[in-house]
């Protein structure tokens, strides 16, 4: 198990001009990592993080598409695996980050803490399928996903973070979302 | 058709139909290129499955209704454009991703709504399907504009407005009333 910040300060380092679709806590600690026009913080509806990575995976075939999605919020939306699986994008990597709680609710726990996200994501068709619970298998785990074809899927064990709500205005302000559809479509 | 009396076949041209290949050529001609969708009897045969093999729209199949919305968003953020191809039960089951990404953030999510169930020229606010009748009513108070596909003279509205939603950046919904052939 490990801190998530130090898991996305390595991330900082492993990615180029990648997409990166993030959530909820781990978007809190994202923007404060590396706040860039390639990031697209998923809004509104929680559970579609991996749902919007899809689409701009669909859309923008030559880009990985990074989703850093929680187990709470994948628990929302589970039939995506198998929507990811059928679809088969190339350039997906769909990454559950793994504290048992719903972090951003106040840190109640989900309703299973022994769910075994990797194991779902395997047995949903996604044949690359890694795990991580330290920063070395950590970074062991992008590198090999970023140089095969995807889909792929980690599942990454971390440490609960700070509690509460966070403000999500400055996340979701629509120049934010202005500049990453410049980005893309320069 | 051909050994039938002039009179039948005179009775079937005029009669009301909404005609599944129509429909499909509407939603080509406004560039749409994704078909997001949870399949529906009510547009099973005439819709989804031509739409399928139809090489110029791709199909993504999902597992419930949001996902399409989410999907959507991201194609968008792409500069792709898609279609949301539902029953009225997963427009209901979805709405918290239409609250969001149609109502809230004003992305061009364009839905086409299977009324299951709705009665042949009868309005769906006054279907005896109580399903059926409160979706205008929801439609309206979201703000979405809606337009009922109920036989082929109202196809030439969809291309058109495809191409509002994308140009101003909002929803719009296409409630198909009479199950396409």
């Amino acid at each position: 198990m490990m801190n998530r910040k130090i898991a996305l300060e390595r991330l900082k380092t492993l990615i180029n001009d990648e997409i990166v679709v993030a959530t909820y806590s781990t978007a809190s600690d994202w923007i404060e990592i590396f706040d860039r026009p390639l990031n697209f913080f998923s809004f509104g509806a929680m559970g579609l993080a991996s749902s919007h990575g899809l689409g701009l995976a669909l859309a923008r075939p030559e880009r990985k598409v990074l989703v850093l999605d929680g187990d709470g919020s994948l628990l929302m939306n589970l039939g995506t695996l198998v929507t990811i699986s059928a679809a088969a994008p190339k350039n997906l990597i769909h990454m559950v980050w793994k504290n048992g709680s719903y972090e951003a609710n106040g840190g109640h726990p989900v309703p299973h803490q022994q769910v075994d996200f990797a194991a779902m994501a395997r047995a949903a068709g996604i044949a690359s399928v890694y795990r991580a619970n330290d920063p070395e298998s950590f970074e062991s785990a992008v590198r090999q996903a970023l140089s095969v074809d995807g889909p792929t899927f980690i599942e990454v064990e971390i440490e609960q973070g700070p509690l509460g709500p966070r403000s999500y205005k400055e996340m979701y302000k629509a120049s934010r979302r202005q500049r990453l559809r410049e980005a893309l479509n320069a | 058709m051909g050994n039938q009396p002039d009179e039948v076949q005179e009775a079937r041209a005029q009669a009301r139909v909404l005609t599944g290949s129509r429909v499909i050529d509407a939603i080509k001609r406004s560039g749409v290129s994704h078909v997001l969708s949870v399949p529906d009897l009510h547009t099973a045969k005439g819709l989804l499955t031509p739409i399928r093999s139809d090489p110029a729209l791709t199909l993504i199949r999902t597992c419930k209704e949001d996902e399409t919305f989410g999907i959507a968003a991201g194609l968008n953020y792409g500069n792709k454009r898609a279609l949301i191809l539902i029953q009225y039960t997963g427009f209901l089951y979805a709405m918290n991703a239409i609250r969001a990404m149609a109502c809230e953030h004003k992305l061009p999510m364009c839905m086409m709504i299977g009324l299951l169930g709705k009665e042949p020229d009868v309005a769906p606010q006054d279907s005896a399907k109580f399903g059926v009748r409160i979706i205008e009513p929801i439609l309206d108070i979201l703000g979405i504009k809606r337009f009922l596909i109920d036989d082929d003279s109202c196809v030439d509205a969809i291309s058109p407005a495809i191409e509002h939603a994308y140009s101003a950046s909002e929803p719009v919904a296409f409630l198909i009333g009479r199950k396409p052939v």
